[in-house]
Formats: C-alpha cells, structure tokens, sequence
C-alpha cells in the first residue's frame, strides 16, 4: 500500500509539473495574465507531492520492504540502519527520484521566496523549471520506477554495495544534487529571461543567490566526494579524471564563471550573453553529466550499470532541454540590446578573462571524456584519455587562472590601468617570488607544475586578503569577506595539490609481523595480524604502531573486509591525521612466507587540500548570506583603491 | 566585428552540441564492447618457453608453432570457472582432431592437471606459465581467451571468453581461414 | 540493480571467477631498491591501464593480472628498459586504449590542439566585450 502511495503522489506531481507548465507559459500570451496568481501555488504543490514520494522510499528502505523490487535488489536485513536509508539514493532508480525531488523544491523556493524578478519573468522561469522536471518525471515513471513490486518478496535482498556502505554516502550525494539541480534554476532563469527577453541587472541580482547556493553545494559534495573516493578506495588517490568525476566537475566550472559572470551584469549591465550562455550550460552539464554515468556508454568504477535504453530516454531529454535552450539563445539573444562595454584593463575584464579560462578548462575536460566515445565510434578503435592528458592541459591554465585571481580583486571596475594594479599587488607578488626561490633552495628537483603550484599558493594567499587591507573590517560588507575566504581557499587548495604531488613518500614492502618498516618520517612497527567480526562482514586487521622520533605511538588499525552479501572484499585503509600531514596505511593479501602487504604513505599538508575546498563552500555561503540579507545602508561594490594610488 | 558574424557565431554551440549528440547517439546505439581486444592477431606468435605442466616433457617453445599446423592456443587457470565451463567444447574439438595448445595461466603443475583430471584433458601440451608472461605478450586481458594460429605462427583470430557450443562453428570457420 | 551490484564484483576483478591459487609475483607488492628507478616505474604504472579492471592504473588495482604487469614493469626497468618502449610494447599487445597518456598522432590530435583552438575561440569572443581603449 505504501508503495503504491509513493507511486500515486509521483503521478500527482508529475501532472501538477505538467500544469505548472501549462500556466506559466500561457500567462505570456497576451490576456493570460490571470493564469500568473496561480503558478507559484501550483510550484509548490508539485513539490510537496515530490517530497511526498521520497519520503515514502525512504520509509520502504528504512524497513527494508523487500516486496518493492528496489529494496530486494540494492538492500538487506543485515545492513546497518544509516545505510538502509542513505541506500535510497545509492542505486540509479532512488538517486534520479531524489534528482527530481531536489528539482521540486528548487521550483517551489524560487516559487515562494523570488520578490525581485518582474511577475512575467517569473512565471516564465517557473514554467521552464516545470518543463524540466516534467521530462525527469516521465523518465521515473516509464523506465525508471522506484516504486515498482516484486510478484513475491524475498527472505533477504541482495545486499547493499559494501564501498557505499560509508558516513560518505549519507553526505555526498545529496550535497552533490542540491548543486546540480540547484543549477536547474539558473538554467531556468536564463530561459524566462530569453523568453521575456528581460536580462539586465536585475535579473542578475536575482540569480545570484540561487547560483551561489548550488555553487557552495556543488563545492562542498565534489570536495566530499574527493575526500571519501581518497579515504575510501585505499590507494591515496583524491582526482583520478574519471568520467564520473568530470562530469560533476564539468557544472562546477560552469557555475564558477556563471557567479562571476553574473556580478559583473548585476553591477555593470556587462556581459550579457555571457551570462546567459553560462547559465544554460551549467545546468547542460549537470544533465549530461548524469546521462554519462547512467547510460553505460562510458567505462567507469562510479557508473551505474543501464541498458542503453534508458541511456536514450535521458539522451532524449537532454536533446530537447539543451537542444531547445541552445535554439532560444540563438534566436533571442541578439535582439537583447547589448549591455555596457568596458576596458580591458579593469575588473571586469579580469573577469572576463576568468571566464575564459574556466570556459577553455571546462572545454578541454568536456573534449578529454568524450573523445575515447567520439574515436571508438568513428574508427572503431578503443583509446585512453586519463590523467596525464587533463593534468597537462588544464594544470597550466588553472595554475594561470589563479595567478590571475590574485589581481583581479583589487583591480577597478570599469578602467583602470596595470602600474597601479601591480602596485596593489606589490606584497603578494614578492612573496611570490621569495617562495619561489624558497622551493628551489630547500627541493630541489620538483616537477614545474607543483613548483609553480606551491610559489603561486603562497602569493595568492597573500593577495586573497588584499582587498581587506586598510579596511575597517566591521563595515566590510559580508559578500566581500565571501570572495575573500573563497579565494584563500582556492589557495590553501592548491598548497595542498602541490604539496601531495611533490613531498609523497611511498613505501611497499611485504612485512611479517614483527618488523618494522620506514615510511617518511615514520617508523612503523607491523605489531599483528588478527581476525575480526563486523555486523555484516568479516575483517583481517593489521595492527601497526607508528613512531615519529620521540613522540608517541600511534596505532593505526587498516583492514581487508570479506562481505558475503554481496560477496565482496573491499580495503579499509587506517588513517592518522597530524598537523603537517597524513599517514595513510593499507594492509593487503597475505604473500607466501607469513608476510602481507603493506602499502604505507606519508602525506604532508594533504588535508589543505579539502580544508580549502570547505573554504571556498564557506566563503560561498557568506556571500550567499550576505546578498540575500537585508542591507541597512546601501552598499556601493568597492570601487576605490585611492589609497594604493 | 560585424553584428552578422556574431549572429553565426550565437548558433555555434547549439550545433557543437548537435555534433556531440550525434557521436554520443552512435555510441549508445552500438552496444558497449568492454572487452579488450587484443592487437596480436595478425602478428607472429610473440617469443616464449614455457616449462610443460606434464612432468616430463620438454618446454613448450613459440619456435614449434611454426610448424605448418594450424592450432589453437588456449589460455586457462584451474581457479577459473568458465574455463571448466568450455571444457566440453574443446575436448569435442579435439575429438574432431584439432591441436589444441593450453597455456596454465598463474598455475601450480598439480593444480592445473588436477582440474584437467576432473574437467577433461584435450591439450597436446600445456605450458605451464606462473607469472602470466606471455598472456601479457599476447596481448590477452584474462581468462579462458582462445587463440588461433597458423602453420606459420602467425596469430589469425582471438576469442575472448569461453566457447560455448554455438562458437564452435565460428571457431573452426576461423581455422579453416588459417590454413 | 542487480547489475550494480555484479559492476562491483567486477571492481575486485577474479572474484567473479575465484582467485588465483597462486602467490602474485614479488615485484607486484615490493618497490624497486633504486629509488630512482622506482619512481621511474611508479610514474609509467600511474599511466598504463589496468585491463580487468573499469577504469584504473595498473597503480592502484588490486587484479592479479595488473599485479603481474607491475612486476613486468618493474622488472624491465631494473633491466634498463626505457619507460617509453615498456609503454610502446604494452600498446602494441593492448592497443591504445592500454595507455592513459593519448599518444601524439593522427588519431589523437584534435586532443593536443583543443587547448590552442579553444583559447583561440574564447579570445576572439572576449574581444567582443571590450570597448576599443583610447589612445
């Protein structure tokens, strides 16, 4: 019965998306003015039938109903309770009806809280937001249904995936789609604006925080998801360009140039079709990012097994969805009059530039996963595009995109002129230098990527704080502290990167229990070797204790667990956190002689790398909050660096 | 630059996407080949010599394939499960009088003719190779793979996976191709 | 979902089919002692994918048989061979596709000249944002 209420209450909202549709476009038309009162009511409407659904898969995964054919095939009795529910959106089915169910929500916040947009416009980008979820809808309820039944229930399920069975899961993927189809709005802003043909500072000023609130959630899931894919999959690894990887990549860069593209037409009616370019593509990329991992067309660890039909069903939608917003911008966006024009030497265009750069990088990755497909089906040859094509390629953009971050901050709107601006950053730029020379002197032999990476970090640390200089900071407007945290975060990010690329130290050894063995700074004495039960598993854990000179021991305890449903060993690697760095040890396959399989790393400073991407989501958030709350006083973006001439 | 290039210019991503669409499209349409092929075939049989698994028999050596007899060449380990399903297929392709070749694939000699013992045994030799050597320099990525080669050494064709009955047509098609 | 489910079967590979009976070769868990050769052969298997696995190096995957391609790597390495030749060797019985560097040539070069292409594209548009400076 329950099931069949979470089925109904799809259908329900599907229809309600289907009329949201119906009445925001038709309000458009001359004498539909009527019909504009009752979409936002409708929005929300759909979007309490949305969550209505969700929480009923939830409630059928949390008691573990195995009538529902979704529960026998992706849970068990024997899971434990936080994955029985986070195992909702662990498999293909529940995660697109969470998909939809963020969608809904997005729609009714935009229905609820948007007071700044003229009503036209509104009910446009309602209308679209509609339009979309009405496809993802149709893909649920015809190829796709969670809440499909199973003739006769089984004693037990198949088991729930024991690599998704982590704290990682619970967070990652929920956070991940707030971005996505946070995104979704934006996209559907810039379709009202096309379609009323209304783009102008005002419609910037009320897409901002929406893009800001996906971009901070887009950050945060992909920096968890890098952190779990590290701690997770036991070899040290935290980006490995994998397709699933871009494709969450590929809508952050997006929304990066779209939140400074769009400050720029909020504050200086510039780079109009930029703007709305940059809207649509963001969200393009979250749908063919998910199309790429559901269709089966691309090899990944992360991809979810389909049949290429349902591949050709999200393939249809993206069609019609980018196809037809792509037509729109063609059609429309010329007779949009042209915004203000400005200098190249200016604040603007460091932004300019800024998107550039993330457009190229954002092009490049979006070539790099989709060539192997593109060669295999034009000459039927199989080829590999990894790592080394995407470090090569885009490290040295990024590594110019942060140089230039370091500047644009503290450079005026409108024109100003280089000798001053490299006055301003007089300070960042001779730190910059010292710790260049600092780098060759004390490591010798880095590759020119980290070198540059660990000189340019240092810089642009300093400089990321240079618009707070000589500043009161009480009266300092929250967005700016935002952009400040922000961009310091990219920074430690990057210290991070080079510092994990440059100093690793490595050791593999096959040890027996007893000796001791060197990793970095790190002695590591292989204490045992015990048996040990878990609740649905069982586990080989080595017991080794790592000493640092004369500091305490720590005990690090990694483990190979055996599941039995499904049948599956996984590795849990042991983790010791320290103020310089990470000691990160796996235990591996026995070897003939009493030995196992040691592989042990020394990480210094790695951890910056996900504590700056935790920056840059909180340096999101404060400028989100500082946008969305009312000002006392007016504030007028800084504009004056008198004082630095 | 004129107001006629930058309408052009607009429509350029709609039609980079179609362009994209379209070899996405051909790639959902063709069903997704994952398994690797290997680039060998058509090229000489790489160098090898490998102890026999027999006890007593001398080393099976690259150098003896080039014999003027056709062969098959196939890749096993007694840990492997389909290799125990193919086992009637071969030993009814031997029956027919084919040589077939088998090459112990991360294999101790006891293991491998214990399972033969219990699977069947249609091998004319068996190399015994403990560090998957030349599986690597054949350009094979796991096991049971079969290969054809000619009476010159030459690879001709590989099948990847075990043969099931309705293969074995297209096997010996293969190696009536060879001859 | 049950295809999820053999997906991550197949992420431990041989478990579909049961393990090897056999030890994995020394070189595939041990490092070479000449650290430079090692980091030599670490930056060549970081590159080179694993063929059972659904998207690895040979690095990182736990498969017998890319253990057995590490201790080849390794092995070669030890005996003088260049990396290059190693992966031009892997290539010839794997195809491209076992290599994660794309090579340079006539299959792949919209790859190498996308970066120019694409900075070339976007400059052309940035123009059309500025205003023409004054003298």
């Amino acid at each position: 019965m329950i099931a069949e209420a979470g089925l109904a209450a799809l259908w329900i909202a599907a229809m309600l998306a289907a009329l949201q549709a119906f009445l925001g476009l038709g309000s458009l038309k001359a004498g539909g003015e009527p019909l504009l009162r009752a979409v936002r009511p409708v929005a929300v409407a759909q979007a309490v039938m949305t969550v209505t659904a969700f929480a009923v898969l939830l409630w059928l995964f949390y008691s573990t109903d195995l009538s529902v054919k979704l529960v026998a095939e992706d849970s068990a009795i024997s899971v434990p309770t936080l994955y029985r529910i986070a195992g909702a959106w662990g498999n293909h089915e529940g995660s697109m009806l969470l998909w939809v169910t963020i969608l809904a929500i997005a729609g009714a916040a935009v229905a609820l809280l948007e007071r700044r947009l003229p009503e036209r416009t509104l009910a446009a980008t309602i209308a679209a937001q509609g339009v979309i979820a009405l496809g993802f809808f149709g893909f649920l309820l015809f190829s796709s249904n969670p809440f499909a039944r199973l003739e006769i229930a089984p004693a037990d399920g198949n088991g729930f995936n024991p690599l998704l069975q982590d704290p990682g899961l619970a967070f990652h993927p929920p956070t991940l789609y707030v971005g996505y189809v946070g995104l979704s709005v934006a996209f559907s802003f810039a379709v009202g604006a096309l379609l009323t043909r209304d783009v102008g500072p005002a419609f910037a000023k009320a897409m901002r925080p929406w893009v800001l609130g996906a971009w901070t959630f887009l950050t945060l899931g992909i920096t968890a998801g890098s952190y779990w894919a590290y701690y997770e999959l036991g070899w040290g690894g935290w980006w490995f360009w994998d397709p699933t990887e871009n494709a969450s990549l590929m809508p952050w860069l997006a929304a990066t140039a779209l939140l400074h593209s769009v400050t720029v037409l909020a504050t200086r009616d510039g780079l109009r079709a930029w703007t709305v370019m940059l809207a649509v593509v963001a969200f393009s990329m979250s749908m063919v990012g998910t199309f790429l991992v559901r269709s089966g067309i691309l090899t990944s660890v992360h991809a979810f097994a389909l049949d290429p039909r349902r591949g050709a069903f999200i393939l249809v939608l993206l069609a019609l969805y980018i196809g037809g917003a792509l037509a729109l911008f063609g059609a429309r966006i010329a007779t949009v009059t042209e915004g203000n024009r400005f200098d190249p030497v200016s604040r603007e265009g460091a932004l300019v530039f800024n998107n550039l750069l993330l457009s190229v990088i954002l092009g490049l990755v979006l070539i790099g996963t989709l060539y192997p497909l593109a060669a295999e089906s034009l000459t039927g040859e199989k080829l590999s595009v990894g790592p080394p094509y995407f470090n090569a390629t885009t490290g040295p953009l990024a590594l110019i995109l942060v140089a230039v971050m370091a500047a644009g901050p503290v450079m005026r709107w409108r024109r100003d002129e280089i000798a001053k601006v490299a006055k301003r950053i007089a300070i960042p730029a001779a730190l910059t230098v010292i710790a260049f020379v600092a780098v060759l002197v004390l490591a010798p032999g880095l590759r020119v990527l980290p070198l540059l990476g660990l000189t340019l970090a240092a810089g642009v640390t300093a400089a990321s704080v240079a618009p707070l200089w000589k500043r009161k900071l009480r009266r300092t407007p929250l967005f700016t502290w935002g952009m400040v945290i922000a961009h310091l975060g990219v920074a430690v990010s990057l210290a991070g990167m080079a510092c994990e690329s440059a100093f690793t130290k490595e050791t593999l050894v096959a040890a027996r229990p007893g000796e001791t063995v060197t990793v970095g700074p790190y002695a590591i004495r292989f204490a045992s070797v015990d048996p040990v039960p878990g609740r649905n598993f069982t586990a080989v854990q080595a017991m080794l204790v790592a000493t640092r000179g004369t500091s305490t021991p720590i005990t690090l305890k990694p483990e190979q667990r055996t599941f039995d449903n499904p049948p599956q060993q996984t590795s849990e690697s042991a983790i010791a956190t320290r103020w310089d760095g990470q000691l990160y040890t796996v235990v591996g396959a026995p070897v003939p002689g009493g030995r196992w399989q040691l592989r042990l790393w020394w990480k210094p400073f790695v951890t910056l790398i996900w504590l700056g991407g935790t920056l840059i989501a909180l340096g999101g958030a404060l400028s989100l909050i500082g946008r969305a709350l009312p000002r006392h006083k007016p504030v007028v973006e800084h504009t004056g660096y008198a004082r630095f001439g | 630059m004129s107001l006629r290039t930058v309408r052009i210019l607009l429509w350029l991503p709609l039609v980079a996407f179609l362009i994209v669409l379209g070899l996405v499209s051909s790639g959902l349409i063709k069903p997704h080949d994952a398994s690797v092929h290997s680039q060998m075939v058509g090229k000489p049989l790489p160098a090898f010599s490998l102890p026999s698994t027999r006890a007593g028999q001398p080393p099976v050596t690259s150098a003896s394939f080039a014999d003027g007899k056709v062969r098959l060449v196939n890749i096993f380990g007694s840990w492997c499960v389909p290799c125990a399903v193919e086992m009637p297929q071969l030993v009814e392709l031997k029956r027919e009088g084919v040589i077939i070749e088998g090459i112990a694939s991360r294999d101790t000699p006891a293991d491998s003719l214990a399972f033969l013992k219990r699977y069947g045994d249609p091998f004319d030799r068996i190399g015994d190779d403990k560090t998957s050597a030349v599986q690597i320099a054949i350009g094979s990525s796991g096991v049971p793979e079969t290969y054809v080669v000619d009476g010159k050494g030459i690879i001709r064709a590989q099948h990847i996976g075990p043969i099931q009955p309705q293969d074995m047509a297209d096997i010996l098609a293969a190696m009536k191709d060879a001859q | 979902m049950k295809r999820l489910a053999v997906l991550a079967l197949l992420m431990v590979p041989g478990a579909l089919r049961a393990d090897p009976t056999m030890a994995p070769e020394p070189l595939s868990y041990t490092q070479l002692p000449d650290p430079a050769q090692e980091a030599r052969a670490q930056a060549l298997m970081q590159t080179i994918r694993c063929v059972v696995c659904q998207g690895q190096s040979i690095a990182d995957s736990d498969a017998d048989l890319a253990g057995d391609m590490r201790a080849l790597v390794r092995q070669r390495i030890a005996a003088g061979e260049k990396p290059e030749a190693i992966r031009a060797w892997l290539i010839q019985r794997y195809g491209r596709w076992v290599s994660y560097t794309p090579p340079v040539d006539a299959a792949t070069w919209p790859l190498w000249i996308a970066p120019i292409l694409l900075l070339g594209i976007g400059c052309l548009l940035a123009r059309s944002a500025f205003r023409r400076r004054r003298a």
